[in-house]
């Protein structure tokens, strides 16, 4: 783990260490930061909470939102439900693998996007939809998905 | 004057381009020097018309949609700020049918006010219900919730009242209000639009629910998929405290509630509600046991109210009119309205709320004017990933909880998903399975490795090996689900499987005759 986030996810930590419950919005806000949970962070996290190591590891794999690996520039999440699925999601997601040449919860070569699924955006009267990033997209057609792929890979 | 221009800030009517249409707007009005005051509306429901626009003329609120951001430099050469004839031109808002034809209680602000405006709320009857509520005794607040005959809108339609009696009848010193907005289910974004488009409803709601049990801090556990509803519910919740509808000390009552919002972290088993309390006390989302009740021993061990956004968002209207206002909709014992929402195969998707009564048909074709595809409604889901598969032949069932329950269905949240003619039911068995296995929270056996076992046997059955043998193991593994789940994600995956399974037979490699129950 590198420096910089060290000292940044001690500061998450004493931020929360004495909220009610605070291992979520204490996983959140480090995530929401660097972008994971780096595995080295369980430790000092465990003992600011009083949690063993296998505690915060359990908490950590247990919610599809947390990952312990760093992701891609970009995280593209596809609606995988059924609502998604009554409007042709399962050609986004053919497309999205074979376009990126990666499958679910892997990141692209050139370490631009990785593709998770989702299970509902709340967005089904516009199905298909997608998430890229934070901002979510209705009424996905391949050739849109195409060009929001194409946008994620050109930008930093 | 400056003329007002609504545009939607709802994340349905952004995931279609509503914050490009807003910049194109401003930029348009700059250039042109027209006086536009341009609002951040929530939506009005009518999803495919998004981003839809609306503009404040003497005759009302005129209504254009969907726009484009290419579309409005014409709109302005056409003089849309004046009441044009432009081909986006919808009408007056308040006349289009879709929502003239609508009944709307929870959701009578939704789409007309701005959503962090506390003056625009209080303007439009907000609030009326707390100050109601603040001159009552607790009792006599869980008794008028009690009498408007309002059910958990959350899946399992237990009376609201009876539940905050509960906790009002509690001796301890610290209660709490949970407010279940973790919105899971597959058709269904109720609660998103509230939050979204009018989130001082729900603040009221939870704050007068406080008062009635004697609790005086809120959380509201919000799913992680809902970056906007969490922007959206912040900013009121600042600005109700800054302006003391929060806080210690509410409305110079000596009464005090504090609102904070949690973020869930994409498991859809936290939404049962005690797997919700495990995740709010930083656990892993394992459902309890129960007795005991959340009700008697919730959050940190504590008496906890937990609701759904829509049970806690009807709460205000209900004290503000009273029970028998609301109880006077509906049929049975389903009182009130529903919020209901067309998705998936659906022509005119988007949000509809109905007193209870209407049929699907009604729902189906006259508001959602059949599927988008043009081909014929097969199927339709009700009540999110764990509610049964109703065919045609049962569309003139009217929501009614014990109407659905009849048909061994459930109007859980109230999302309808549609599908056409083109869908594979066994395939949809086969995901019911899959998501079980995906979301299970592993306590049990059945819904931990059942769910996998059936997603096996539903491949063999879809390849065409031996599926009437196969199709016996389908049933045999739904009654160890049915039987040995300790909630509804294992105990009701065998809704949707044996509905789509014993409806369309034909999908599954069998005739009908072979496969009865
Ligand atoms: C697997 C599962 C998921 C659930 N998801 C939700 C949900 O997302 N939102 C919700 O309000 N209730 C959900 N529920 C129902 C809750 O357990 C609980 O009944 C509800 O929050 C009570 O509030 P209500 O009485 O206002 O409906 C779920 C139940 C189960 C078994
Ligand atoms: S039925 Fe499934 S999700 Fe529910 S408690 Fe059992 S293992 Fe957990
Ligand atoms: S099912 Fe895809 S957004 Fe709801
Ligand atoms: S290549 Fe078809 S959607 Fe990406």
């Amino acid at each position: 783990m590198e420096a910089t986030n060290f000292s940044s996810i001690q500061t998450h930590i004493d931020q929360y260490r004495a909220t009610p419950g605070g291992l979520l919005p204490l996983l959140h806000a480090i995530q929401d930061d660097i972008g994971y949970i780096p595995e080295e962070s369980y430790s000092p996290i465990g003992k600011a909470l009083n949690l063993s190591v296998a505690e915060v590891h359990g908490v950590v794999s247990f919610y599809h939102h947390f990952r312990s690996q760093p992701p891609g520039r970009h995280v593209l999440q596809i609606c995988r439900a059924e609502s998604c699925q009554a409007m042709g999601s399962a050609e986004l997601e053919a497309c999205a693998k074979s376009r990126l040449q990666i499958d679910y919860h892997e990141t692209s070569a050139d370490q631009a996007v990785t593709l998770e699924p989702v299970y509902c955006l709340g967005n089904c009267s516009l199905s298909p939809s997608v998430m890229l990033n934070e901002k979510i997209h209705g009424r996905v057609s391949p050739e849109k998905l195409n060009s929001l792929i194409q946008a994620a890979r050109d930008s930093k | 004057m400056s003329i007002k221009v609504y545009i939607p800030r709802d994340s349905a009517a952004l995931s279609m381009g509503a914050d490009q249409v807003a910049m194109q707007i401003a930029v348009e009005a700059a250039r042109r020097g027209a006086s536009v005051e341009i609002v951040r509306n929530g939506s009005r429901g009518m999803h495919w018309l998004e981003p839809m626009i609306e503009v404040a003329t003497e005759h009302g609120r005129v209504a254009y949609g969907p726009v484009a951001p290419e579309n409005v430099a014409e709109l302005f050469d056409c003089n849309f700020l004046y009441g044009c004839q432009h081909h986006l031109l919808l009408g007056i808002t308040d006349e289009l049918p879709w929502l003239k034809n609508q009944e709307r209680l929870t959701f009578a602000r939704v789409g007309i006010t701005d959503p962090v405006s506390l003056e625009d709320y209080i303007a439009h009857d907000g609030y009326r219900g707390l100050s109601r509520a603040l001159s009552m005794a607790p009792a006599d607040i869980v008794q008028e919730v009690t009498e408007s005959g309002l059910r958990g809108r959350g899946g399992a339609a237990f009376p609201t009242g009876i539940k905050w009696n509960t906790v009002l009848g509690c001796e301890a010193e610290q209660k709490y209000i949970v407010c279940n907005a973790d919105e899971g289910d597959s058709g269904t974004f109720s609660d998103r639009m509230i939050m979204e488009g009018d989130p001082f409803v729900l603040i009221e709601g939870m704050t007068i629910a406080g008062l009635a049990v004697g609790a005086t801090k809120g959380y509201i556990y919000l799913r992680s998929e809902y970056p906007d509803a969490l922007l959206t519910l912040n900013e009121a919740i600042d600005c109700a405290c800054k302006n003391g509808y929060l806080g210690d000390n509410i409305l110079d009552s000596g009464r005090s509630f504090d609102l904070e919002v949690r973020r869930a972290a994409g498991a859809y088993v936290c939404g049962e509600e005690t797997s919700l309390l495990e995740s709010l006390e930083g656990k892993r989302g394992l459902v309890r046991f129960k007795p005991p009740l959340p009700a008697i021993e919730g959050l940190f061990g504590k008496p906890t109210v937990v609701n759904n956004v829509i049970s806690l968002a009807s709460v205000p209207i209900i004290l503000d009119k009273g029970a028998t206002f609301y109880k006077d909709y509906g049929m049975g014992r389903s009182r009130g309205t529903l919020p209901i929402q067309l998705a998936g195969n659906i022509k005119h998707g988007g949000l509809v709320e109905k007193a209870f009564g209407i049929t699907l048909r009604e729902l189906l074709y006259d508001f959602g004017g059949g599927s988008a595809s043009g081909r014929p409604i097969r199927a339709v889901q009700v009540g999110g990933p764990l509610g049964a598969y109703l065919p045609e032949s049962q569309f003139d069932t009217p929501l009614d909880y014990e109407k659905f329950s009849e048909l061994w269905a459930v109007l859980g949240h109230g999302g309808i998903v549609v599908f056409d003619d083109t869908v594979d039911m066994a395939k949809m068995a086969r995901y019911a399975f899959e998501f079980c296995a995906v979301e299970s929270c592993g306590k049990c056996t059945p819904c931990r490795i059942g769910s996998t076992r059936g997603m096996e046997v539903m491949d063999k059955i879809i390849t065409g090996n031996q599926p009437t043998r196969h199709i016996e193991l389908v049933r045999d593994l739904s009654d160890t689900l049915l039987n040995g789940s300790l909630c509804a994600l294992g105990g009701m995956t065998p809704y949707p499987v044996l509905s789509a399974l014993n409806h369309f037979p034909e999908d599954f490699g069998v005739d009908a005759s072979k496969t009865a129950a």
